[in-house]
């Protein structure tokens, strides 16, 4: 039953990485993955609140009584988003203009609730940390992958620098909505794939 | 009872605990935020708006109440006398988009045009900021009549697939012309302050 640290740390990445396997927190993961920037910096502001809130809930596991704990998990991952969009505004204001609405949106991310109750407050601290950085650097991952995707196709660029040169006309879909539903399915499939044999 | 009581008090710690975090961090970055947004949003906008301008219009800024709320008014010292930049916004298709409006304070012309933010789709709407051809038409034009697309009876060439964008960008030009004409006397007192 008990799993190593590590095994927490390495599920995050392939067994159950958001939002492929764990089909969770797809309201950021098509609405930010315009581009590979956009795509990592919501995955790694995700991935601290992840961390931190991780690791609170674990911490706070014996105190907080069960009845009001969904309560006192958004009243922790809230203080965190909102700690992530005034260092983000502070320190780097173009990628809070990207991402603007999508950065307090992560309090209702799916992932970090999810971690938060089916894990974090059932285990002790040390797994609850590699737990949260697993399946942060996950979906940080898959964002960045769909980011490059939809950059690449919709926008001829790749973090910015043209890749295709002059002569390719974009592929204005890819940068839509339905071009996120899109990729995100064909990348399913292709792992559904990969992950069959 | 007592579990009641335990869910109460566990509650309150942790949101006190919470709010008190936050006001923290609010108060450390409050004035780190603002520069931000005058580095990156205003600033480029400005300095296009005023390319070789004698002053630094970051540094020259006034407030101008206006009604309840307070305007952003940037002086540029330019070749051809004095002018003032405001800021405001019109409806986009993915939002407000931000333009900011130099105003030649002398022949009450337009000086130039640059969107600020926006929302707007890449490679469509979006070129309303990137391309510097659509902001150029604005270059000249006088501020007594509304500033309009070709197709509403105006004369600036809308961005083809973008009119929602052209449109936005005009309403917020002839808005800031519009607050401009609203501010004027107390614009020009303060503008006169301003000297090479």
């Amino acid at each position: 039953m008990a799993k190593s640290i590590t095994q927490e740390f390495v599920k995050g990445l392939w067994d159950e990485i958001p939002p492929f396997r764990l089909v969770l927190g797809l309201c950021p993961a098509l609405a930010v993955t315009k581009s590979v920037q956009d795509g990592l910096g919501m995955g790694m502001a995700t991935t601290f609140v992840l961390l931190c809130s991780n690791m609170l809930v674990s911490l706070l596991r014996k105190v907080i009584p069960p009845k009001v704990r969904i309560a006192c998990f958004i009243v922790v991952i809230a203080t965190f988003v909102t700690v992530v969009e005034l260092v983000m505004q502070a320190y780097t204001y173009p990628l809070f203009l990207s991402l603007g609405i999508f950065i307090p949106l992560i309090v209702v991310n799916c992932i970090v609730l999810g971690r938060s109750e089916a894990f974090a407050f059932k285990q002790p601290i040390l797994p609850s940390i590699a737990d949260g950085l697993g399946i942060g650097i996950g979906f940080t991952l898959s964002l960045g992958a769909l980011g490059a995707v939809r950059e690449a196709l919709g926008n001829g660029t790749l973090l910015g620098h043209s890749i295709f040169g002059a002569g390719f006309e974009p592929f204005a879909f890819m940068q839509e909505a339905p071009g996120a539903f899109v990729g995100l399915g064909l990348m399913l499939a292709l792992m559904n794939l990969v992950g069959k044999k | 009872m007592r579990e009641m009581i335990k869910m109460v008090v566990v509650l309150t710690v942790l949101s006190a605990f919470s709010g008190g975090l936050l006001a923290a961090i609010k108060n450390n970055t409050a004035e780190r935020i603002e520069n931000q947004k005058l580095t990156f949003v205003k600033g480029p906008a400005i300095k296009q708006i005023f390319a070789g301008a004698a002053n630094d219009p970051l540094a020259d800024r006034f407030k101008v109440a206006d009604g309840n709320e307070e305007r952003d008014v940037f002086v540029g010292l330019l070749d051809g006398g004095k002018a003032v930049i405001m800021e405001s916004f019109g409806k986009g298709y993915g939002g407000d988009v931000g333009v900011m409006v130099g105003i030649d304070t002398a022949s009450e012309t337009i000086v130039g045009i640059a969107v600020t933010t926006h929302a707007e789709t890449p490679g469509m709407g979006a070129r309303a900021k990137e391309d510097p051809a659509f902001a150029a038409q604005f270059k000249g034009k006088s501020i007594e009549k509304p500033i309009q697309v070709t197709g509403d009876g105006g004369e600036i060439n809308a961005i083809s697939g973008a009119t929602v964008t052209s449109r936005a960008v005009t309403n917020a030009a002839t808005s800031v012309a519009e607050m401009y004409k609203r501010l004027k006397p107390e614009i020009q007192e303060k503008v006169q302050a301003f000297n090479k």
